[in-house]
């Protein structure tokens, strides 16, 4: 039995959050009444005919240009032609021989740290079909056009990922990098971010690909990763027990947990594409894409490594916090409140706030804790108000109640004594209570100093300053 | 009063010398009198006509209305209008109700003018005879043993039998002209991009283009005027100023430069059609002109370019019908292939699936580059033809068809040389130029028409020449005696 | 050139449509003569010569502002769909 290496390439349908479709002037909001956003246009009536949204293409450009790709001065619509009820008109609109953007590259980041960059062959712009809906419509299927002809750019990559964690991480990082350049909500539950994975498997150390399968609409991580994996299998252990992998589309499904022929997709297809007659050739010229550049806004790559070099922190905090824009900028918000401690926020950010937020399943932005909030949270915990421990308390409070730290802090009493003479008093009262222990500490039963830190702490619930509390008792335990 | 021009027409209604409500009811009897023996007509809206001349004349009496308020008018068939049935000529649309207006239309009705019905057409405008109609064929006025021409053979027929003084039509390779020349009536097609294609049944989108049938140039001029300009609809409709056809007309012919294609009396021209025709263009030699032959070395590779790019462009474009959202729909369709299949093939005709066959065939995989892009390889060298014959000339001239009107039936079984029919006119819609077709005399007692062609935009400049030429013959007005 | 029986089933299938068992020698015909005639097109010298897709010279695709104007006409819409239910176009149930 031979080593399998996995080949994969990932085609990304990114849905652009334009307000208007892509060749129409209707709606593109999700979730709406069936075929109550579908307009003439969209419904493929008799008569009617595409009008380019320039939105969709100042979006393409920016994706292009985020990726360092060349975006074509001139780029062409073609009709793909094929008969299917999602589809009104009998052929999508789409981009074949002349896409709007060409050769780019995505970097990713592998378990061991490696840095691994997955060439993009090109983005095209097209318009999506609509859904067909099969249940409960008795010996009907239903076809809800309101998503026909909303705008999508279909990102291609070559075939270079050779694991299913690299594919997930190839599919993570687009998604954060639409969601930067804020043309995709990246919404995956709704179908806004999706992708069809080409897989197929090689002995190590071979050149040639074997025959691919491809999955088509996988609209998580999680599946994505499965799928390839169940798919990889499967290629496998046909050709191990002597059968032949078959270049067929294949579903996905989520509730198997595996990957199925499409019947219906099965018959060879013959699209015959052609530059569609009713739009004219798109012609973008340098100063636009200048202007679109400029309009750019720090991608996630920059702003990890700016991260790294302003605050100190590793690279994996710096890739975690820089995941999505609303993370970065929720982080920075933080430090310019306490600008003197980006770890110690880093470290708040990532551990309690993101387990809060994971918890409750929210986004950052979902406004339960404002960066000011947490960072007033911080900044007791750098002026030594409240030590880590308590700031931990603090912060489930925080969370439930709306209240700011210095209020929950002056409620709960939750002040740290840092009044020498306090303390003392403290120590007195316990090395009082404990004559045992204080004598078999004195008789060098050193393990014993922390029984009396533990012992101090406890009466005054925690509210001693550690530091001062540990000197103080160096002090006045050997007598 | 049906023998008047639509100009005349036009000012009478305005002079309050006539009401649109005389008028449209003289027109309407004279459809219905005439639709057994023509067929020109799939659907007559004599309700809406009535109300909607009424509102004309209250308009017309307070001093307002646009430049057509009143006058009585009709659309072929594959211009969408709201509420009112539109066709294409196919049983595929036989109930189908347009919910929006396409562009010209709703010009037309802006401009006041009255629509009394929608015009007959050969089945989605792929036809030269108007008998591939689900509606029957359209018969010829001049005599009804023989064809109107097509596709716009509706529109024709009722204008050169007086049921209508001016109608649309569209011109994808002749459509305008040849049923023009057929039934003696003059007849423009527009250069591509001038008029709106919002709104009009595509047959193949980059050669199909609106234009206007009327009985002179001057009417053609006064409608083309309303109908033409830019739209943000339309992709592919163009953002320049629409010149004052009218003002233009006039103008003197002396030192225009006539190119006469030399081709175009190579082959197959009918030789009395052939005399209509030189005497025509002896006759703007009197006007001034100077006539010279001029090779259009390309042309005659035009038809089997058209019947490759025109058939690629239809299957994709008539895709749309599959019976779910609009049009036929077969009965209990066991599934979706089979709903697919039956309700396509009981709504098309055997020209359309002709047709649909055979671009489906030239844009399949290993033939896209054999036919398809040699075909728009030869398109550009016949579109660099015209663009060097008019750096030499400011027109070309030559007859609209090889021969005038012919029998029903007498070419529908070789689909072959009933698209050899279009052998002329083809080139001016694969280099998407303006062209007219003008009658210009009668060969065996039967109309003839002179083909004006011009460079990209140059409308005024052709219905200046064919207006003038008009003033000095009277061909455009002769009507079929049984009309008369 | 002439078309196979096979090539003109195959073609109108692409094309979804049926043709009659007795139509099929007539469409093979018919259509074997005009791939004939479009056949001429070979003789044409075009080395260098770009495809031309639209008539027009130098026109190119004009962009509308991103901005919703259709309104909800579905009613109205759906008034020409031979089957529709609750909203949606009914098709006979297609399985993936």
């Amino acid at each position: 039995m031979s080593a399998w290496e996995t080949v994969i390439g990932l085609e990304i349908h990114a849905q652009l959050a334009t307000r208007s479709k892509i060749f129409s002037g209707a709606p593109t909001a999700y979730g709406a009444a069936p075929n109550s956003q579908a307009c003439l246009v969209d419904l493929g009536y008799p008569g009617v005919l595409p009008v380019l949204n320039a939105e969709v293409v100042r979006m393409a450009v920016r994706f292009g240009l985020a990726i360092g790709a060349r975006i074509a001065r001139h780029s062409v619509f073609a009709r793909k032609n094929y008969f299917y009820p999602d589809l009104p008109k009998g052929y999508q609109i789409s981009q074949y021989e002349l896409p709007i953007v060409a050769a780019g590259a995505i970097e990713i980041v592998l378990e061991d740290g490696t840095v691994k960059r997955i060439g993009v062959t090109r983005a095209h712009l097209e318009e999506d079909a609509g859904k067909s809906l099969h249940e409960g419509l008795g010996a009907f299927t239903g076809i809800d056009l309101n998503r026909a002809g909303t705008p999508l750019i279909e990102i291609v990559s070559e075939p270079e990922m050779r694991s299913a964690k690299e594919a997930v991480a190839y599919m993570k990082k687009v998604h954060t990098l639409v969601r930067y350049l804020e043309i995709c909500d990246g919404n995956m539950q709704e179908g806004s971010f999706r992708c069809d994975a080409n897989v197929s498997v090689r002995p190590v150390g071979t050149e040639k690909f074997g025959t691919r399968a491809e999955i088509k609409n996988i609209n998580s991580f999680r599946y994505v990763e499965k799928a390839i994996q169940y798919e990889a299998a499967r290629q496998i252990e046909l050709i191990e027990s002597g059968g032949k992998v078959v270049q067929e589309t294949r579903l996905w499904d989520p509730d198997k947990g595996e990957t199925r022929s499409m019947r219906s997709k099965e018959e060879a297809n013959d699209y015959r594409y052609f530059p569609d007659p009713d739009l004219l050739p798109l012609e973008i010229d340098a100063a636009y894409i200048e202007a679109v550049r400029e309009a750019l806004p720090e991608l996630p790559d920059a702003k990890a490594a700016r991260f790294v070099a302003a605050y100190g922190l590793s690279a994996y905090d710096a890739l975690v916090l820089t995941a999505s824009r609303e993370l970065a900028d929720y982080y920075e918000a933080v430090v310019r409140a306490v600008p003197e401690q980006p770890k110690l926020a880093a470290n708040w950010v990532m551990g309690e706030l993101s387990a809060a937020l994971n918890k409750d399943g929210l986004e950052i932005g979902a406004g339960r804790l404002s960066a000011e909030r947490l960072a007033g949270l911080l900044v007791r915990i750098a002026d030594d108000t409240i030590s880590g421990k308590i700031a931990k308390e603090v912060f489930e409070a925080m969370w439930a109640s709306g209240e700011s730290a210095d209020a929950i802090i002056e409620a709960k009493g939750l002040k740290q004594i840092t009044d020498t003479g306090a303390i003392e008093q403290a120590i007195e009262a316990v090395m009082a209570k404990n004559p045992a222990q204080l004598a078999e500490f004195r008789a060098g039963k050193d393990k014993l100093f922390g029984f009396f830190v533990g012992q101090v702490m406890k009466a005054t619930q925690g509210k001693a300053n550690p530091a001062q509390l540990n000197e103080l008792l160096k002090k006045k335990l050997p007598g | 009063m049906y023998r008047q021009t639509l100009t005349q027409l036009a000012a009478d209604l305005r002079a309050r010398r006539v009401s649109s409500v005389e008028l449209v009811r003289a027109f309407l009897a004279r459809i219905e009198a005439s639709q057994r023996d023509l067929n020109a007509f799939v659907t007559v809206t004599a309700e809406q006509a009535l109300a909607q001349a009424e509102a004309a004349d209250r308009a017309l009496a307070a001093g307002r209305g646009g430049a057509l308020e009143g006058v009585p008018f009709g659309h072929k068939d594959l211009f969408c209008t709201a509420g009112v049935r539109t066709t294409c000529g196919s049983r595929m649309l036989k109930q189908f109700i347009s919910p929006y207006d396409a562009t010209v239309v709703s010009r037309l009705k802006a401009a006041g003018a009255v629509m009394l019905g929608k015009l007959n057409m050969d089945e989605f405008a792929m036809g030269s005879s108007n008998e591939t109609s689900y509606f029957g064929p359209v018969r010829n006025p001049w005599n009804r043993a023989l064809v109107p021409g097509g596709s716009s053979g509706g529109s024709a027929a009722a204008v050169a039998a007086r049921l209508l003084p001016a109608a649309t039509a569209t011109d994808t390779g002749g459509s305008i002209r040849q049923p023009a020349a057929f039934c003696g009536v003059t007849g423009i097609k527009p250069t591509y991009g001038r008029v709106s294609r919002y709104g009009m049944i595509a047959f193949a989108s980059s050669l199909d283009q609106a234009g206007v049938i009327a009985a002179s140039a001057e009417d053609a001029a006064r409608v083309l005027r309303e109908m033409a300009g830019f739209d943000p609809r339309d992709s592919t409709s163009v953002d320049a100023p629409v010149p004052d056809y009218l003002a233009e007309l006039d103008q003197p012919l002396a030192g225009l430069k006539i190119g006469v294609l030399k081709e175009f009396f190579d082959t197959g021209l009918d030789a009395a059609y052939e005399r209509c025709v030189r005497e025509a263009l002896a006759v703007f030699e009197r006007l001034g002109a100077s006539v010279r032959e001029v090779s259009l070395p390309n042309i005659p590779l035009s038809v089997p370019v058209y019947y490759v790019v025109a058939p690629a462009e239809c299957s994709s474009n008539l895709a749309r019908y599959d019976g779910v959202r609009f049009g036929h729909r077969c009965a209990e369709a066991h599934d979706l292939e089979d709903l697919y299949k039956r309700s396509r093939s009981e709504g098309f005709g055997a020209e359309v699936k002709r047709r649909i066959m055979t671009g489906t065939y030239v844009l399949s995989a290993g033939y896209y580059d054999a036919y398809y892009l040699k075909a728009q390889r030869v398109r550009r060298l016949i579109a660099a033809d015209f663009a060097r014959a008019f750096g030499e000339v400011d027109l070309l001239m030559g007859p609209t068809t090889p021969t005038p009107a012919f029998e029903l039936g007498a070419k529908v079984a070789d689909p072959i040389t009933m698209y050899l029919n279009d052998i002329y006119t083809i080139g001016a819609n694969l280099a998407g130029l303006p062209a007219m077709s003008v009658p210009c005399g009668f060969a065996a007692g039967l109309p003839a028409g002179l083909q004006i062609i011009g460079p990209h935009f140059a409308e005024a400049r052709l219905l200046n020449a064919a207006h003038r030429y008009q003033r000095e013959t009277d061909w455009h007005l002769r009507i079929p005696e049984a009309y008369a | 050139m002439a078309l196979t029986r096979e090539q003109v089933e195959n073609i109108a299938h692409l094309a979804r449509l049926e043709l009659e068992p007795a139509e099929i020698p007539r469409f093979q015909q018919n259509l074997s003569s005009i791939v004939e005639f479009i056949g001429e097109l070979e003789r044409a010298e075009t080395a260098g010569i770009a495809p031309m897709a639209h008539p027009l010279p130098g026109l190119t695709q004009r962009l509308r502002p991103d901005v919703v104007s259709e309104p909800d006409e579905r009613e109205l819409y759906q008034k020409n769909a031979p089957q529709v239910a609750a909203g949606l176009y009914l098709v006979p149930k297609v399985i993936e």
